[in-house]
């Protein structure tokens, strides 16, 4: 059978279309936007008429899985690490009712924070919810693993996570495809009130969770995904987790030492039990925070245990061939400086970006007040803070531009502005707007429509078309929705506009609305 | 067999086509191959890289070591310069000519073209000239890749179907640009050699 060249987002999809997938539900988010992307454009998902549309925020995609679970149907919730954060409560509660219809909860991590604000390890998440998880470390797993997942979530009543990160995301390679499962029938969950949490239930529920770890450890201990490879030099022993293990054998035509390769948790406990005894001493190669070698290490510290936490591996960033390679005390292979001349070419706002002409007359309307007004959101006008534009102030998380400069007005701050994208207003920036209605906040908010969620590489936006619509619901004045269109040549308009919703005491919204240059050029085709 | 790429630009440049035509030609060949690529943030006119493997034995990992790759191929010139690092003794540094300046403190161009040419493996051309000059202004990329294309222990014929499954969603007249800016790639090569 010909191979897929499939990225490894692009092979959960695939894994989850033919492991009988009936709904994909996700918020875009580098690294994990591809996975709905990829379902989104194939044309076995369109015949068969596949839930596959973009959710508002994680949270709400993870409870709408969640529905899709509860008659019976396999689905899949897709996100990066941050937006895990969002849909906490759904998810960590997910793990109590469980799940009829198989659910994945596909999260891609970021570290060394190549989009993102953080790089938290979203396998923390998994042990929190105690919840199976999967890591694949190639693009075949990505695929093969769905299938396992599924199977797994139904027998268990119970979601389970795969956690991949930039690297496989992002990286393709050749994938074999399996049969094609069929879709389950919808039917009602067996388990009576399973997804009904009144305190009197969750407690049973709670305990009936605990009780399931052991089963869940022997899944582990019998998967094909974890694996057990024997070695003649047991001074040390090497715990590889997902990608990591690539990183190894990557540095060795042969690895003489014992290797465990863990792709599934929990971990397998006796298969751990026998490197550790096997061995002088253990490493542990993780990408992410060191979670298995905190979990091996305990809070006394076992000195036989290597890894992030004692300095052996840098504690911070993504691992590559490099860092293990000197881990491992191989000699470094020989290689040139970057010439110096070379210099950074850092991101930046595309010639022509609508974000560009708002700034620009943003920034002269507030001229008057010095630095330091501008509360920002994530997006490409993030890309805003750096020169020439020097226009925002803050990015902390999705909708904080709007409830920060609420705090910041309340503590007397004047003027206090908020820049926030269309898709992030309406991820997260409509409860913060109400807020600011309710207590009259003097702020001016600024809703930055391009049209679309242009940082992750082109999505619809959910409020596309309705913006005035829900401003104006929430309770904001009519007369202080004002609507711009950031070009150049409005310049000196623009710049009034944003003086008077200054000088108003009260909530303003200005919304600058020109589409994102790349869907203007995609249109104009 | 063993090809370690890096592909080097800036965002837009189109180093994701050239990795893609690459990539089909591998996979038609029947080798192994790995590709990891730059998504999000950074491609927003900021530099991007592409670690390219392709081998007739499994790989292992995504990204290729230090001092590892087997050929630089950029199509800009100070960018085929930042991963310097990653080329190995005996490896090749490929790279278009025509700076993309985007930002304000680029290096002096004279001396950009000098520290390209104290490699002795290399291979300097004009490809935004080249792809003008034959009619095809949009397939700079292709130009480079056709210049990169004997190093890459590929057949020729393959690249051209990949070039042709890559386009040809795209029409005939796109996928005839392309293949045309290949072979004048190509010609430059054997003649620079």
């Amino acid at each position: 059978m010909k191979k897929l060249l499939l990225l490894g987002n692009e092979a959960i999809g695939q894994g989850a279309l033919d492991a009988g997938l009936s709904g994909a539900y996700g918020y875009p988010g580098t690294p994990s936007t591809e996975i709905i992307e990829y379902i989104q454009r194939n044309p076995e998902a369109k015949e068969r008429d596949v839930h596959r549309t973009w959710s508002t925020n994680e949270k709400t995609a993870l409870e709408s899985a969640l529905g899709m679970s509860y008659v019976g149907k396999r689905t899949i919730i897709t996100m990066k690490h941050v937006g895990l954060n969002v849909a906490a409560d759904a998810y960590m509660n997910s793990a109590l009712t469980g799940a009829n219809g198989g659910i994945i909860v596909a999260v891609a991590d970021d570290p060394s924070m190549h989009s993102s604000q953080n790089e938290q390890d979203s396998r923390f998440y998994a042990k929190f919810a105690l919840m199976p998880a999967f890591e694949p470390s190639d693009q075949q797993e990505a695929y093969d693993m769905p299938r396992l997942a599924y199977e797994i979530s139904e027998k268990y009543h119970l979601p389970v996570m795969m956690r991949l990160t930039t690297r496989l995301s992002h990286s393709r390679a050749g994938v074999l495809r399996n049969s094609i499962l069929e879709e389950n029938k919808m039917h009602l969950p067996e388990i009576k009130d399973q997804f009904m949490l009144l305190p009197a239930f969750a407690r049973k529920k709670y305990k009936h969770l605990i009780a399931v770890q052991k089963d869940l450890e022997m899944e582990s201990e019998n998967s094909p995904f974890n694996k057990y490879i024997e070695g003649t030099d047991k001074s040390m022993g090497i715990i590889a987790c997902g990608l990591a293990y690539n990183y190894l054998m990557e540095n060795y035509d042969e690895c003489n030492y014992p290797i465990l390769k863990i792709g599934q948790y929990p971990l397998p406990k006796k298969q751990i039990q026998n490197i550790f005894n096997e061995c002088d001493e253990i490493l542990v190669l993780e990408e992410g925070m060191p979670l298995v070698e905190e979990m091996l290490k305990g809070f006394l510290g076992n000195l036989k245990i290597h890894g992030r936490l004692d300095g052996t591996l840098d504690r911070d960033g993504e691992l590559n061939p490099m860092k293990v390679r000197k881990t491992l005390g191989l000699p470094k292979l020989s290689s040139k400086d970057i010439p110096e001349l070379v210099s950074g070419r850092p991101p930046a706002l595309c010639v022509g970006c609508p974000h560009t002409d708002s700034y620009k007359a943003l920034t002269e309307a507030m001229k008057e007040y010095g630095k330091g007004h501008v509360f920002s959101d994530i997006g490409c006008y993030t890309l805003g803070y750096l020169s020439p534009h020097n226009a925002i102030d803050t990015c902390v998380d999705m909708g904080a531009s709007i409830s920060m400069a609420i705090g910041a007005s309340d503590a007397g701050f004047f003027p206090a502005i908020a820049t926030i994208g269309d898709s992030t207003f309406g991820h997260s920036g409509i409860t913060g707007l109400l807020d600011a209605v309710i207590q009259k906040s003097n702020i001016v908010i600024v809703i930055l429509d391009n049209d679309i969620t242009a940082m992750t590489g082109m999505q619809d936006s959910q409020v596309n078309g309705k913006i005035e619509q829900i401003c104006e619901g929430v309770g904001v004045e009519k007369e202080h929705i004002r609507i711009i269109n950031p070009l150049s040549r409005y310049h000196e308009e623009n710049v009034k506009v944003f003086k008077e919703e200054i000088a108003y005491t009260g909530v303003s919204v200005v919304i600058p609305r020109r589409p994102c240059i790349h869907v203007f050029a995609k249109r104009k085709k | 067999m063993k090809k370690d790429i890096i592909l080097a630009g800036v965002g837009g440049q189109g180093i994701l086509s050239i990795a893609a035509i690459i990539g089909t030609a591998a996979i038609e060949s029947g080798l192994h191959l790995k590709q990891a690529e730059v998504h999000g943030m950074s491609q927003r006119g900021g530099d991007v890289q592409s670690h390219l493997r392709i081998s007739d034995k499994p790989i292992h990992s995504d990204l290729i070591p230090n001092g590892g790759a087997d050929l630089i191929i950029s199509v800009e010139p100070m960018e085929s310069l930042r991963y310097i690092p990653y080329l190995s003794e005996n490896g090749w540094l490929i790279t278009n000519t025509k700076a993309f300046v985007n930002i304000p403190d680029y290096p002096d161009y004279g001396e950009l073209m000098k520290t390209i040419k104290s490699f002795p493996n290399h291979i300097a051309l004009d490809a935004d000239e080249i792809a003008k000059d034959i009619g095809s202004p949009r397939s700079m990329n292709m130009v480079v890749l056709g210049a990169a294309s004997t190093f890459l222990d590929l057949s020729y014929e393959k690249l051209e179907e990949g070039i042709k499954i890559i386009f040809g969603r795209k029409g005939e007249k796109i996928v005839d640009a392309n293949l045309k800016a290949i072979k004048a790639g190509k010609e430059f090569t054997k003649q620079y050699k």
